[in-house]
């Protein structure tokens, strides 16, 4: 199994980066995060462009650093790509020699990605023999992802490449790195401070605030935690599902999409039956029901439930997440009250109503 | 128009070839030290600076002096140099190059420092992560985007060796053909009160010189390259 391990304990003049990652070399990574919690500084150490003194960075069975056995590959000799904030394009060279220019650099026996793959994935064939300067906010990212990937990196590493770009333009950028991830099969360390980016891309989590890793693990395990809320915004706490599409039901616009043997009722989807579906229930759309199942109710989606776990009741705010099982995690919020009047204790069964399903390609931000 | 004599022809083309040679040795040899000077955390950055500036605010003939006494064949350098070369290094040619290279070193390399400094890290970190290494981004990336200050470097090194008289004069002499440059052959025509011919070098070089900053600063404002 290829990993990303890496440690670092690096004292920077306004913070101090205390990481600790082990992460799956596959996939999309996001590491997630607000301004200055020391996502950009963790990714510039993984690229070898910070060195510290306690640092040790494993990728695959390849050690980059070790300053305990004195090892340090320089940055140009680890197989990364670094996809900057800002895009980064040489100013003398055109748009076709930025592109050449790691894809030269690449020995043809490292070479896995092809020159055509790459033009043809982002549309930059009408942009090769384009000046810079010339090129819009969105085409730039283009090429600066394109310039990238050229170099066959064995790790992409992307720093909030969507940035300052206006929403349809990022409509635009997602699915391409999406096929970056699903066609090209590079793993990607995504740094963001977009909820919307993580669950759009990432399969793996990583938490940081103060310099601190504070957790990672599977998007799924660190949606459902709920020690976890005072690093997430309220709106977006909520279990993220990974489901199938299993049939669509066209005369009622609806879709249903199947996880672990439940089914949802969402609004009609374009994908076809069998096609993968995350959705993000979020933890206010969703109600609890104590007693018989309900026979009749307009709400769709009830589940049983058991309940796991009762988020810590704080006197500042009038309701609580509940975590329930339903054959996977779903957390509901409830009022403080509630779980008076209810009486809920872990291992009750009740019924969970979901009234919303949010879907990862129709998100807050992303309409 | 006044035809320049043989000795005053052979003296402007020791002048043009002297500068060129100087130019050529003091984009190699500046190039290290601004780029040094440019990237470099240490604290004896501000010793090498002042050092490299020295030739600004330093009479001319006191660093030819010391060069003269350095180059002589009892000097430090001039002893070794007279043993491996069979020949002495003062009153030479190559004695002119490398008091011109000292003597018009922050010409150069204030420039090219300057240009790197606008450069910054960033271009060379996007580079190594594209395969590229040290040299190699250095090479592709970081001296092209410095090209303007290549090319004032290189002016204003060139005409500045042009110009100099102090210093040559102290290790070179005024040996026609051989050491005598244009400011000197200038300095001797108005020792002689033969005006006519000074006048004609004089307003040579001046014309020359006018031009040559008036090219840089053209090309300066209208090279495509801006490094933002």
């Amino acid at each position: 199994m290829n990993r990303l391990e890496a440690q670092f304990d690096i004292d920077l003049p306004h913070f101090r980066l205390q990481a600790d990652i082990n992460l799956p070399g596959q996939g999309v990574t996001a590491i997630f995060g607000p301004s200055g919690s020391g996502k950009t500084t963790l990714l510039r150490c993984l690229a070898g462009l910070e060195r510290s003194a306690t640092g040790r960075v494993q990728f695959e069975d390849v050690v980059w650093q070790d300053e305990q056995q004195e090892i340090f590959t320089p940055p140009h000799q680890r197989s990364v790509g670094y996809v900057f904030q800002d895009p980064r394009l040489f100013p003398h060279l055109s748009v076709e020699s930025n592109l050449r220019y790691g894809f030269t650099r690449t020995p043809a026996a490292k070479r896995y990605i092809g020159w055509n793959q790459v033009i043809d994935l982002l549309d930059l064939q009408p942009l090769l023999h384009r000046r810079t300067h010339r090129l819009s906010g969105g085409e730039q990212r283009r090429v600066a992802i394109g310039r990238a990937v050229l170099a066959s990196p064995r790790l992409l590493l992307m720093d909030e490449p969507l940035v300052g770009l206006d929403a349809q333009r990022k409509r635009e950028i997602i699915p391409l790195i999406q096929q970056l991830r699903d066609e090209l099969h590079i793993p990607i360390v995504y740094v963001t401070h977009a909820i919307n980016e993580v669950l759009q891309l990432a399969t793996t989590l990583v938490l940081m605030e103060g310099g601190k890793t504070v957790a990672s693990g599977t998007l799924s395990e660190i949606f459902s935690r709920l020690d976890l809320d005072q690093y997430l915004d309220q709106d977006t706490i909520g279990a993220v599902l990974e489901t199938q599409i299993e049939a669509h039901e066209p005369e009622f616009g609806l879709t249903r999409i199947g996880f672990n043997g439940r089914h949802l009722f969402v609004p009609q989807q374009r994908l076809p039956v069998g096609h993968a579906l995350r959705v993000h229930v979020l933890s206010r759309d969703v109600s609890i029901v104590v007693g018989s199942p309900p026979r009749q109710t307009s709400v769709l989606n009830v589940f049983e439930a058991k309940v796991v776990e009762i988020g810590t009741m704080s006197h500042d705010r009038h309701s609580v997440d509940i975590k329930l099982d339903v054959g996977c995690p779903l957390l509901a919020r409830i009022t403080r009250k509630s779980v008076a009047v209810l009486n809920l204790t872990p291992g009750q069964t009740v019924y969970a109503n979901v009234k919303a399903v949010a879907l990862s390609h129709d998100l807050p931000g992303i309409p | 128009m006044i035809a320049l004599s043989h000795d005053d022809l052979q003296a402007l083309w020791l002048t043009l070839q002297l500068a060129a040679v100087t130019v050529g040795v003091l984009l190699i040899v500046g190039t290290p030290i601004a780029w040094w000077l440019a990237r470099t955390r240490s604290r004896f950055r501000t010793v090498i600076e002042a050092v490299v500036a020295l030739p600004l605010v330093l009479p001319p003939t006191v660093l030819g002096f010391y060069l003269l006494i350095t180059m002589s064949p009892q000097g430090m350098i001039g002893a070794p140099w007279l043993q491996f070369t069979d020949a002495t290094l003062s009153f030479s040619f190559t004695a002119l190059v490398i008091a011109s290279t000292l003597y018009s070193l922050p010409f150069v390399v204030q420039p090219l420092q300057a240009s790197f400094e606008t450069i910054g890290s960033v271009p060379l970190e996007t580079a190594s992560m594209l395969h590229a290494s040290p040299i190699d981004a250095f090479l592709s990336v970081a001296s092209p985007l410095a090209l303007r200050g290549y090319i004032t470097a290189a002016v204003l090194g060139f005409a500045h060796t042009l110009g100099e008289f102090g210093v040559v004069l102290m290790v070179g002499g005024s040996i026609p053909g051989k050491t005598k440059v244009l400011s000197i052959a200038i300095y001797d025509h108005v020792e002689t009160l033969d005006y006519a011919q000074a006048h004609a070098l004089s307003g040579g070089l001046l014309l020359f010189s006018f031009i040559t900053l008036l090219m840089v600063y053209t090309i300066n404002r209208r090279l495509p390259i801006r490094v933002a």
